[in-house]
């Protein structure tokens, strides 16, 4: 028993244990890190098995954004734990036959049928001119995949992100009604004569006429 | 007991199994539901990259990139359509999604 099969069982069983955790676990913040650890040890089973890149990019991708985005709505939303387990148990034995079946006839099926490859094959089988082996980088040869052949799926990838950012913008943006903003295509385009009015008027103010009797009553005192 | 094709392939069965079961037993919690979601995923990429190891192929990983990238994004409007639905609702309680009368 090498490094390389301790290493797979170790993950293996880490792995599904984090698994079972995030399924059960009463906290919805614990099945969050559950799953991050089970990202984890799926990485680490995916460089066992020499895809460096994919196996980084599991854990740059989905380590260091989506579950942080999942950890950032889980704490955001006030759940109520125990109105959502309500029937949690009840349903368990029905659910534990039927995945315990799936997981013994994959198994089976699996195991048996795939007997025949046992070593894994070198990739793209490099040669060089002398006839020796190349050591090839996984790197290096997915980007000449994603870049020449597959040209046109990376870039529907990217629309795809660029929609699913937009979605998601526009999902949960919302106006609030009472806060106190100022419309800057208004701002711009505003002119001087929306500003200030100039009103034409004469210069000076024609004095009221004094009433006829306060005037007579002024000059007697006079 | 080195690991072959078929250990890497049972464990990504097992992982999918497991994640059937967490939509069975959490059918009331979306949240959970859209983590178990992920589970079934990483088992079916599992399968791509273990198959792409044993039979020498690259085109398997090009392919778990893809559902990387189409997963991030599922899960990102997946979490915006739970946070819009939490404020109009006050609760992610997917038995009570019964507007529609399905």
């Amino acid at each position: 028993m090498d490094a390389k099969t301790g290493f797979f069982y170790l993950f293996s069983v880490v792995l599904l244990y984090a698994a079972f955790r995030v399924i059960s676990a009463r906290n919805p913040v614990h099945a969050v890190l559950h799953l991050m650890l089970a990202f984890s040890q799926a990485a680490g089973l995916w460089l066992l098995l020499k895809a460096e890149f994919l196996a980084i990019t599991l854990v740059l991708v989905y380590l260091g954004a989506v579950m942080v985005l999942f950890l950032f709505v889980v704490m955001m939303l006030d759940i109520d734990v125990e109105g959502m387990r309500k029937g949690f148990w009840k349903h368990f034995p029905l659910a534990a036959t039927i995945g315990a079946l799936i997981a013994f006839e994959m198994a089976l099926v699996l195991m048996g049928g795939f007997r025949g490859i046992e070593e894994p094959k070198t990739v793209a089988a490099a040669v060089d001119a002398a006839g020796n082996g190349v050591v090839v980088s996984n790197a290096k040869e997915l980007g000449k995949l994603m870049y020449t052949q597959y040209l046109y799926p990376v870039e529907i990838a990217a629309v795809i992100l660029l929609v699913a950012m937009i979605a998601a913008i526009a999902l949960t943006l919302r106006s609030r009604k009472d806060s106190k903003f100022i419309n800057p295509a208004d701002q711009i385009r505003v002119r001087a004569a929306d500003r200030m009015k100039v009103v034409k008027m004469t210069a000076t103010q024609q004095a009221p006429e004094p009433a006829a009797g306060q005037a007579e009553s002024e000059e007697k005192k006079a | 007991m080195t690991p072959t094709l078929g250990h890497f392939l049972t464990l990504g069965a097992m992982l999918f199994a497991l994640a059937v079961v967490g939509i069975f037993m959490n059918r009331r919690n979306l949240i959970v539901l859209l983590m178990a979601i992920e589970l079934m995923l990483l088992g079916v990429n599992m399968n791509f990259v273990a198959f792409s190891h044993y039979l020498g192929d690259m085109h398997g990983q090009v392919f778990v990139f893809f559902i990387l990238t189409v997963a991030a994004a599922e899960s990102a409007i997946g979490l915006a359509i739970l946070v819009l639905l939490f404020r109009n609702r006050s609760n992610i309680d997917a038995e009570s999604l019964d507007a529609l009368r399905g």
